[in-house]
C-alpha cells in the first residue's frame, strides 16, 4: 500500500496532485476549501441550531395557570349520558353567566376515569384549572393537599352563605372540624329501581322493604332465558365500597372505629358484605357475569332491557334508562330494604351522601370570578337546570321544592338524601380504603361467580387483609 | 502484520521521503471533533431531563413519606430513612406480603412470556425464512400484532375476553361447544393466563423479526453441507442455528425479559386500577400504591427495589453469557 502511494505521489503533476488529494481525501488541514460553507460547517451550524431550538422550545412552555382577566377555566366531570350532553348542557348555562357578569367560563369535560388522575396531576404541578368538579367523596381527601381554596365565612358569604346548602350534602364537603374546601353542587343517592311491568306479570304488587322480602321477590322473577331478579356492578371499586359502608351501617357496623382505626374485619361488616356477595353467590338473584360489570352502564341497561327486575343504584342511573329508551312508566323507584328488625346499633341508612362537589383551586387567577362563579351555579335557576338536565338532585333549599323535583322517583331519592343517608369516612385515606375494601369485595365476587355460595370466614379473610394494608400504609 | 518489527527502510519513514526530494504531505492532525457532540447533544439532554432527572428525584422520593398531604410541597415531606424499603421488603407484613406475591406472579409471567415469544419467534421465522410463494404475506401478518398502538390491541382483547358477551366464549361455548359453562377470563384465577396469553400476542412478532434477521445471516452453504453429510432436521437446528444465533438470541432474550418485567400498559388496560389477584403484575401494583393510594413515596421505594432487582438481574446475565464480547459464536 506504501508503495503504490509513494508511486503515485511521484508521477502525478504538481498542481492536478493537490487537487486530486483535495478531492480525494477532503481538506487535509481541516482548513477551508473552494466552497463557500463546507458541508462539515453546513452541519455543525445545523446541529447547534437544532440544539438551540430544543433549549428555547424548553423555556418557551409555559407556567402558571391558564385563565385570569375576563376568563375562567373550568374541569366539569362527566354527570349527563355523553360528554357532547355535558358539554351542552354546561355551555347554555356558561352563555348566562357570561351575560350576567361578563366573564367567559372555558369548559373541560373530562371523563370519570381520568378525573382523579388530571386533579392529582394539576394539585402536584400547580397548573389547574380555575374552578372544577370533584366528586363529594373525595373532599376530605383534596382537603388535605391544601391545594383548594377554603370556603371560610368569608367565602361562603360570597357565593350566598351556608345556610343556602342542605345540610346532609354540606356535612360531606370535607373533613369534621375543618373548614371545607368545597361546596355541593348536585347530589345523589341511592334508592331502589323495579320494573313495574315485570312486577305486575309475576303478580308482586308492592317492592320489597325488608332483605328477606327482597331475596324472596327476586327468586320469583328469577326465570329461565337469562332472566335475573337484580343486578349489580361487582367489579366496581366505588359500587363495592358504598354498599360494604351502608349495608354495614344497617347492621350496626362501621368501617371505622371511634379512635379512627380501620374495622373493615368487624362482623358487622363481614355480615353485610357476604350478605352483598351472596346475592350473586348463594342466593344467585344475580347473573354471574354482574361480576365482571364495573362501568357504570351494564347493570342499568340490564334494567332497561328487562335482564333484571330490580336495581339498588345512584339516581344517575336514570340518564342510562332514557338513552335505552326504557319508557318512564314502566318502572318505579323505592327506599332501599332494610333487614327486619334492624339489627342492635343499626341505622336505617339506605345510601352514603352522593354527590359532585365545586372547588376552586388556591392559585386560581380570578379567584372573584371564580366565586362568582360558584355561586351563579349553586343559585336557584341553575340548580334546577342542570340537575334536571343531568338527572340528579338539587342541593339548596329552595332548589328542593321547586315543582320540578316533585314527581314521584325524584321524591323518593329526596327523601333518602334526606333522611337515610350518611356520609362516607371523611378522612384523607378516603381513596385509598375505597380501592382496598372495593378490591376485597371485587376478589370475592370472583370466587362466588366461579365458585358458588361464599362463607364468612372466606369473606372475613379478604376484610382482613384489606384492614390490614389500611393500618400498615404510610 | 509484521510478526518482528525491523526498522523500517529509509524509503519508507516520512523523513527519508523527504530528504529523497520528494513532496511529503504533512500528517493530517487529528482534531477534536465537536461536531458529533453536538449531534448527539439533543438527545442527551431530553435523556437526563425525561429520564435520569426524574429516577434520581424518585430515588429521592423513596426516602420520604409523600402522601397527599405534602404532595405540594415535596420538601415538607417528613424525612423516614429506609422505612419504605423495610415495609416494601417484609414478607410477613401486609405490604411487603403483597409486594413479594406480585413479584412471583410478575417473574412467572415474564418467563411464560418471554419463553414462549421465543417459541413462536424462532418457529415463524424459519418459516418465514425458506422461500414460497406467500411468504410476504406471512411476515405482514406476523407483525401486525406488534404494530397495533398497545390501547388499541388490548382493548379489542378486554372486549373479546368478557363472560357473557365476548368472542373468547362464544367461540368455544356456543361455536365449538368446548366448554360447557361460561368462563371468566378477566376476573379470578383465569386472569393470568388472560394477560399472559394478550402479552405473548403482542412481543412475538418482535421475537420472530430479531430471530429471522439472524436467520438470514447463516449462510445457506452451512445447511447444504451438513444435509449432505446426513443430518437430521433437528440436528441441523441444534448444531447450526442455535449456536449461530447465540449472539441474538442473548441480546433479544436480555431485552424481552426487561420489558416483559416492566410491563404496564396491558395489564392496565385488561384490568384497570383494580387488578385480581392472580394477575397483579409489579408495575401495575406500584402504580396503585402511588398514585391511587397517593403514598408515593412507597411507590418509589418500589421501584427502585424493581430496578435494583433488574440491574442486578441484567450485569450477572451479561457478565455470565459474556454478550457481546468476542466469546464463541
Amino acid at each position: 500500500m506504501q508503495e503504490k502511494r509513494q508511486r503515485w505521489v511521484k508521477t502525478m503533476p504538481e498542481g492536478k496532485r493537490q487537487e486530486e488529494i483535495r478531492e480525494r481525501y477532503g481538506p487535509v488541514h481541516g482548513g477551508r476549501t473552494h466552497r463557500s460553507l463546507s458541508r462539515k460547517d453546513f452541519l455543525r451550524l445545523g446541529g447547534a441550531g437544532v440544539a438551540g431550538l430544543t433549549l428555547f422550545g424548553g423555556v418557551a412552555c409555559g407556567g402558571g395557570s391558564e385563565g385570569g382577566g375576563n376568563t375562567l377555566n373550568y374541569w366539569a366531570s362527566n354527570q349527563g349520558a355523553s360528554i357532547d350532553q355535558d358539554k351542552r348542557v354546561l355551555g347554555r348555562a356558561v352563555k348566562e353567566f357570561k351575560k350576567q357578569s361578563g366573564i367567559s367560563v372555558k369548559i373541560k369535560v373530562i371523563p370519570w376515569s381520568d378525573l382523579y388522575n388530571n386533579i392529582l396531576t394539576a394539585t402536584t404541578s400547580g397548573q389547574g384549572p380555575d374552578v372544577l368538579n370533584i366528586g363529594n367523596t373525595w373532599s376530605a381527601s383534596l382537603q388535605a393537599t391544601g391545594a383548594f381554596l377554603p370556603f371560610d365565612g368569608e367565602m361562603l358569604d360570597k357565593i350566598g352563605g351556608k345556610s343556602k346548602f342542605l345540610s346532609s350534602s354540606f356535612a360531606a364537603s370535607g373533613a369534621p372540624g375543618e373548614t371545607p374546601t368545597s361546596v355541593p353542587l348536585y347530589g345523589l343517592s341511592y334508592g331502589m329501581f323495579y320494573n313495574k311491568k315485570l312486577f305486575q306479570e309475576a303478580g308482586i304488587s308492592a317492592p320489597p322493604k325488608t332483605w328477606d322480602e327482597f331475596v324472596a321477590t327476586a327468586k320469583e322473577l328469577t326465570g329461565p332465558s337469562d332472566r335475573w331478579g337484580m343486578a349489580l356492578e361487582g367489579a366496581s371499586i366505588t359500587e363495592n365500597s358504598h354498599w360494604a359502608f351502608f349495608l354495614g351501617k344497617q347492621y350496626g357496623g362501621s368501617l371505622f372505629t371511634q379512635s379512627g382505626k380501620p374495622s373493615f374485619d368487624s362482623p358487622e361488616i363481614v355480615s353485610a358484605v357476604a350478605q352483598y356477595v351472596n346475592f350473586l353467590g348463594k342466593e344467585k338473584i344475580a347473573s354471574p357475569a354482574c361480576a365482571e360489570y364495573s362501568d357504570g352502564i351494564s347493570s342499568p341497561t340490564d334494567f332497561a332491557n328487562g335482564k333484571a327486575a330490580m336495581i339498588i343504584y345512584q339516581n344517575n342511573a336514570e340518564r342510562v334508562l332514557r338513552t335505552s329508551g326504557m319508557p318512564d312508566d314502566e318502572y318505579g323507584v323505592a327506599k332501599v330494604p332494610l333487614p327486619d328488625p334492624l339489627p342492635p346499633g343499626g341505622e336505617p341508612i339506605m345510601s352514603h351522601v352522593a354527590g359532585i362537589n365545586i372547588s376552586i383551586f388556591k392559585n386560581a387567577a380570578n379567584q372573584d370570578g371564580a366565586l362568582e362563579f360558584v355561586k351563579f351555579l349553586t343559585g336557584n335557576e341553575q340548580q334546577v337546570d342542570l340537575n334536571q338536565s343531568f338527572g340528579s338532585l338539587p342541593v339548596t333549599e329552595d332548589a328542593r321544592g321547586v315543582q320540578e323535583f316533585s314527581d314521584e322517583k325524584l321524591k323518593v331519592f329526596n327523601e333518602i338524601l334526606e333522611n337515610n343517608a350518611e356520609p362516607m369516612p371523611l378522612i384523607p385515606e378516603e381513596g385509598k380504603m375505597e380501592t382496598l375494601i372495593g378490591d376485597a369485595v371485587k376478589q370475592l365476587f370472583a370466587k362466588a361467580a366461579t365458585g358458588g355460595a361464599v362463607s364468612e370466614s372466606e369473606v372475613k379473610k379478604e376484610l382482613s387483609a384489606a384492614n390490614q394494608k389500611m393500618a400498615a400504609g404510610g | 502484520m509484521g510478526s518482528t518489527r525491523d526498522k523500517k527502510p529509509e524509503s519508507e519513514t516520512r523523513r527519508g521521503r523527504q530528504r529523497s526530494g520528494e513532496r511529503v504531505f504533512p500528517k493530517a492532525r487529528v482534531r477534536p471533533q465537536v461536531f458529533p457532540y453536538l449531534l448527539v447533544l439533543p438527545a442527551l439532554l431530553f435523556e437526563v431531563l425525561v429520564h435520569i432527572l426524574p429516577m434520581l428525584v424518585g430515588v429521592g422520593v423513596s426516602f420520604l413519606e409523600l402522601t397527599q398531604f405534602y404532595v405540594r410541597n415535596w420538601s415538607a415531606a417528613p424525612f423516614v430513612g429506609f422505612r419504605n424499603y423495610l415495609d416494601g421488603l417484609d414478607p410477613s407484613g401486609p405490604i411487603g406480603g403483597a409486594l413479594a406475591q406480585s413479584f412471583l406472579i410478575t417473574f412467572a409471567y415474564t418467563v411464560l412470556v418471554v419463553g414462549g415469544s421465543w417459541v413462536l419467534g424462532i418457529s415463524a421465522a424459519m418459516l418465514v425464512n425458506s422461500e414460497f410463494r406467500a411468504r410476504r404475506w406471512f411476515r405482514a401478518l406476523f407483525l401486525i400484532p406488534y404494530a397495533l398502538p398497545v390501547y388499541v390491541a388490548v382493548i379489542a382483547w378486554s372486549f373479546m375476553l368478557q363472560q357473557n358477551n365476548g368472542a373468547m366464549n362464544t367461540l368455544l361455548v356456543d361455536n365449538l361447544h368446548l366448554l360447557e359453562e361460561r368462563p371468566f377470563w378477566l376476573i379470578g384465577n383465569n386472569a393470568f393466563w388472560s394477560v399472559v396469553m394478550t402479552s405473548l400476542w403482542r412481543s412475538w412478532p418482535f421475537a420472530f423479526l430479531m430471530l429471522l434477521a439472524g436467520l438470514q445471516s447463516i449462510p445457506a452453504q452451512l445447511y447444504e453441507a451438513a444435509s449432505i453429510d446426513g443430518a437430521s432436521r433437528w440436528r441441523r437446528f441444534r448444531t447450526i442455528t442455535l449456536p449461530l444465533l447465540r449472539p441474538v438470541n442473548l441480546v433479544l432474550l436480555l431485552v424481552l425479559f426487561l420489558w416483559t418485567f416492566n410491563e404496564f400498559n396491558t395489564p392496565y388496560v385488561l384490568f384497570g386500577q383494580a387488578p385480581p389477584a392472580a394477575a397483579d403484575l409489579l408495575s401495575l401494583h406500584i402504580y396503585v400504591n402511588s398514585f391511587v393510594d397517593w403514598n408515593f413515596g412507597l411507590g418509589a421505594a418500589m421501584s427502585v427495589l424493581l430496578l435494583l432487582f433488574l440491574l442486578v438481574v441484567s450485569v450477572i446475565y451479561i457478565r455470565v453469557l459474556r454478550v457481546g464480547g468476542r466469546g464463541d459464536a
